[in-house]
């Protein structure tokens, strides 16, 4: 788990967890990677449409433990 | 009321009305008609479609030959034969009564529903009670491979009415006619507004997006296409008619159509505008839909702007006289974002909607664009 940066944007709602993401992207080195940890469902899309519109990759999305969407970007840029 | 007001009413302009998508304000052709109706409860013998068209007396056979007229008018307009046009009392009531009757028709085929991911939501409710079956879309909202082998029924927009994008109806038509798989398109965003589909074995729209007045939905059944009305038998279809809705639908409709091919360039040149400026003057604006003009319908475009919550950028712009729609969850009771923009991989929040019509000038763009970035950086900040 080393390298990637959890945000935890439980009970959010839209663009919040997006908004977090934004601000957290310089906390991670160029090739690093972030996870968006959200429970709302417009993140999914969110997520990746920031990802298109700021040229970050879009790496996937997984479940946490207690069965939260986590989206997973890497920083290209 | 003063007479500027009542003159404006009459005109149907509404300043900074840019939500016609929603519902376009009531064509002057229609008002006109339903003035009529109302004089001709006090004058007797005029012509009027007030009384019951299936009773036997003299104000009955003339509601009867309006509403005959009207349809025939409607008919003529859509691309149908009269006798294939019925009146739902809303365009919901049109496609549920198109594709529950078409499924119920066809059920030794099953159940399955084929549709596009981006139909109205009258759409996908009859598909969550079929076995239905979301066609993906790409990034403009146009379908991708509209395969419908096993369905017994099929249903795609003639275009969206959240992003305007064009669906190609004429080659899901051949499809189905290839597969013997009755077609369902929903014009409710284009009659009116450009030529009516081709392709087609049941259609729908709603008189209220075209100028006419509510309650006034169109479902046409091609002639030979085994289709039935749901519901019990009621010998007036969905019980007593709405004939003077309907005289007032038809006609403006028929004032829709002379006027729409002046109209069309007019509003895309409006639409065009939006597209330039918004994003010019916005900073992290994710423009939506068909970057081509010809593959939109004219009067409608939708664009997002990032890190912005939508019911608050509507909230913004009503105070400043700017009325818009939203396709971002926060936006409606649900709790899911707009079901197009997530198929279509577009940006969910921050989105609104700006639509056009008759009475639309650039003076209503100009607010828009006065406003939105005010609007936009507040929220941000």
């Amino acid at each position: 788990m080393s390298g990637v940066l959890v945000l935890d944007c439980r009970g959010m709602r839209c663009p919040l967890p997006i908004v977090e993401l934004a601000r957290h992207l310089a906390d991670v080195p160029v090739g690093g990677e972030l996870e968006v940890v959200a429970t709302d469902p417009a993140a999914r899309p969110d997520v990746q449409a920031w990802c298109r519109m700021r040229g970050q990759a879009y790496v996937g999305e997984s479940l946490t433990v207690d069965g939260v969407p986590a989206y997973r970007v890497r920083r290209d840029s | 009321m003063s007479e500027a007001g009542s003159r404006a009413q009459l005109d149907g302009h509404v300043p900074g009305y840019l939500d016609w998508a929603s519902t376009a304000p009531l064509h002057p052709a229609a008002a006109e008609v339903l003035r009529e109706v109302v004089a001709a409860l006090s004058a007797p013998d005029e012509p009027g479609g007030w009384a019951d068209p299936l009773r036997l007396y003299g104000s009955a056979r003339r509601a009867r030959a309006a509403a005959d007229a009207a349809r025939e008018q409607v008919a003529a307009l859509i691309g149908a034969r009269p006798d294939e046009v019925r009146f739902p009392p809303s365009g919901t009531l049109a496609v549920q009564a198109a594709l529950l009757g078409a499924l119920e028709a066809r059920s030794r085929y099953g159940r399955r529903l084929v549709h596009s991911a981006v139909e109205h939501s009258a759409v996908l409710a009859v598909a969550a009670t079929a076995e239905g079956v979301a066609v993906p879309v790409d990034a403009t909202g146009r379908v991708v491979g509209f395969d419908v082998a096993g369905a017994a029924v099929a249903s795609l927009q003639h275009a969206n009415h959240e992003v305007g994008t064009i669906q190609p109806v004429e080659d899901a038509y051949a499809a189905c006619a290839a597969a013997g798989v009755p077609l369902h398109v929903d014009a409710s965003q284009t009659i009116g507004r450009i030529d009516p589909p081709d392709g087609w074995d049941l259609l729908t729209a709603t008189a209220h997006l075209w100028g006419g007045p509510p309650g006034v939905g169109v479902l046409a059944v091609r002639t030979g296409v085994r289709w039935q009305r749901p519901g019990p038998e009621d010998e007036r279809g969905w019980g007593f008619g709405n004939v003077p809705s309907v005289l007032a639908a038809a006609a403006a409709l028929q004032a829709a159509e002379d006027e729409r091919r002046a109209e069309a360039p007019r509003l895309s040149a409006l639409v065009e505008r939006v597209r330039r400026e918004v994003p010019a003057l916005v900073p992290d604006v994710d423009l939506v839909g068909d970057p081509d003009p010809a593959g939109r319908v004219p009067h409608l475009t939708t664009f997002s702007c990032l890190y912005v919550p939508g019911e608050q950028l509507l909230a913004a712009l009503d105070r400043e006289g700017v009325a818009v729609s939203s396709g971002s969850s926060c936006t409606s009771s649900a709790v899911t974002p707009s079901h197009v923009l997530v198929a279509m991989g577009a940006l969910t929040h921050g989105n609104i909607r700006v639509s056009f019509g008759r009475t639309s000038t650039d003076a209503d763009v100009d607010r828009l664009l006065a406003v939105l970035p005010g609007a936009v950086e507040a929220l941000r900040s």
